[in-house]
């Protein structure tokens, strides 16, 4: 599903934030992806994303070489990848509903789908109940689900998100993780960044580690 | 895994059918949403389609004035008529034989004639020197041949050759053509036509310039929204599209405007002029901007949003990208 070989990504600034990273991820596989700050996770993802182009090296996601991708089809590319934000990326002048309903007006989905579609969504994040707030009005947690949902709604079959459990109690925390977990269940593949230790030592997924731009480790569970 | 791929991505994409219909669907919804997010802030839209309005209007109504004098002065065209005032010890008989000899002519229609004393009634009623004139014992005025040329030799050639035929004859003292003036009024309204030409070409750039600068404004307020839009896969159609209809709305509102003000600036001096031309024993009806260019002027006006819009999307949808 995801394969880097090589991918170098250096900034306009200069600054090597990835330097020859090679890894492969399967189709339905989650992983965890950490690292200190600045080790160059969130560069990672967006390299993956299309959001940054890598300098060297080549991305491949769902058997697309991404140089090959053209601005252009880049929007398309992008309804097959769920992302996840710390800051949620919520629009906050529309309720719940609208928001979750996004992606499915961009593709263009009817009506009658949409409908169907944003509730099972909402469901399965446990916000059935709230498709008419505001966004504003919902707690940091609920906050970052009404997200998850939104990037799950189009059933991609990628999904990515970064530090998705960055403001939130463990309790909370390991809510999310369920709900990864589930997806990956179901076969998709699942990438999340997080420098958040203690939680993914309890759980069992394979472990990228990023130092300094450089992929340092990569750990499979032990079973 | 590579069949369960597959299935997933049927399952993930609306057919065409669907898409087609919901594509049309999404252009109505984005078109009254455009609609609805302009109605939220009605004081700053107002602002902006006054602006578009009274732009719009200036040329517009100063086309409307031009074309109203157009009409009016072209039916003097036709009436282009020669004066020929004949030498004061010409007799009433013999100034109707004259009368009878032009008429003959090939170039010429009709021959009027205006005795001496005809000529002092008619001046004594319209100019009010009446009792100065009186107070004369001997008619100052010359009796008068007016003769009109035939319609199909109004040609400036042919009715100069008329003109220097009347000032030879022997019993002529001066003749002359009545038209040089409308000529120059003429010469006058083209150059006032151009003028407006000019004036309009200008204020639909400042139209287009101050939609383009309301809609740069716009995508900065929403520039969170756009970044958004296109993190989750919206192709730049689809984030153009709700700039382009609030241009189109900006257009069609400043439209109407910039007719309601030509219609009721037309209204508030229509009988004025009604005054001032039946003072000229002239009948003649203002008239205002006719259907056809009504229609125009809506659509020059909503061209002018899109293509206001259109270039001020091109220029900084590009620059906001999620970093
Ligand atoms: N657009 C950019 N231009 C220049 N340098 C950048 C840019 N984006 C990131 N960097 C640099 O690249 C390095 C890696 O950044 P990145 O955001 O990938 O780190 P991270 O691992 O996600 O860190 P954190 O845990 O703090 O989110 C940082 O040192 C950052 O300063
Ligand atoms: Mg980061």
């Amino acid at each position: 599903m995801i394969r880097f070989v090589n991918a170098s990504k250096r900034y306009s600034s200069g600054f090597d934030a990835l330097q020859n990273v090679s890894f492969h991820m399967a189709p339905g596989e989650m992983a965890f992806l950490t690292g200190h700050s600045g080790a160059g996770k969130s560069s990672l993802l967006k390299l993956i994303a299309l959001l940054e182009r890598s300098s060297r090296g080549q991305v491949i996601v769902n058997n697309q070489n991404l140089a090959k991708v053209s601005r252009r089809r880049i929007p398309y590319f992008r309804r097959n990848i769920g992302i996840i934000f710390q800051d949620h990326q919520l629009l906050f002048d529309r309720t719940v509903y609208d928001n979750v309903a996004l992606p499915l007006i961009i593709a263009g989905f009817s009506h009658n789908d949409i409908g169907k579609r944003v509730r099972a969504a909402l469901d399965k994040v446990g916000l059935l109940g709230k498709e008419k707030k505001y966004p504003i009005t919902l707690s940091g947690g609920e906050q970052q689900r009404v997200g998850i949902a939104r990037a799950v709604v189009n059933k991609p079959p990628l999904i990515l998100a970064d530090e998705p459990t960055g403001n939130l109690d463990p309790e909370l925390s390991a809510e999310i993780m369920n709900l990864f977990q589930d997806f990956s269940d179901v076969g998709v593949t699942v990438l999340v960044a997080t420098h958040d230790i203690a939680l993914i030592s309890q759980l069992p997924y394979r472990t990228l580690t990023l130092k300094d731009g450089k992929l340092v480790n990569d750990s499979q569970p032990a079973l | 895994m590579n069949s369960n791929k597959r299935k997933r991505e049927t399952l993930n994409r609306p057919g065409f059918i669907t898409l087609l219909r919901s594509y049309f669907l999404r252009h109505v919804q984005v078109f009254f949403y455009s609609l609805g997010q302009l109605s939220r802030v009605p004081i700053s839209t107002l602002m902006t389609c006054m602006v578009i309005g009274i732009a719009l209007a200036l040329p517009m109504g100063l086309h409307t004035l031009l074309k109203n004098a157009q009409q009016l002065s072209g039916g003097w065209e036709s009436t282009a008529q020669i004066s020929v005032f004949l030498k004061k010890k010409i007799t009433a008989s013999q100034a109707q034989k004259i009368q009878s000899d032009i008429q003959r002519w090939p170039d010429v229609i009709s021959v009027d004639y205006i005795s001496r004393e005809r000529a002092l009634k008619e001046f004594q009623a319209l100019s009010g020197f009446g009792d100065a004139l009186k107070a004369l014992n001997t008619n100052p005025l010359p009796s008068v041949l007016i003769v009109k040329p035939k319609l199909s030799q109004t040609n400036e050639q042919a009715t100069q050759k008329l003109l220097s035929k009347l000032r030879n004859l022997k019993q002529t003292d001066k003749a002359q053509l009545d038209m040089q003036w409308v000529r120059r009024l003429y010469a006058i309204m083209n150059i006032v036509e151009r003028g407006v030409l000019i004036l309009g070409f200008l204020l639909a750039l400042a139209v287009l310039l101050v939609v383009g600068n309301t809609i740069r404004l716009a995508i900065q307020n929403r520039r969170k929204e756009i970044v958004v839009m296109k993190l989750i896969g919206g192709t730049d159609a689809f984030i153009r599209r709700p700039f382009l209809y609030t241009g189109f709305w900006y257009g069609l509102f400043g439209g109407i405007i910039a007719w309601m003000l030509v219609s009721f600036t037309m209204l508030s001096i229509s009988s004025p002029i009604e005054k001032l031309t039946t003072l000229y024993q002239n009948q003649f009806e203002l008239s205002g901007m006719s259907f056809l260019t009504t229609l125009s002027l809506l659509g020059i006006s909503i061209i002018l949003g899109l293509v206001g819009s259109w270039f001020a999307v091109g220029r900084h949808l590009r620059e906001i990208e999620p970093q």
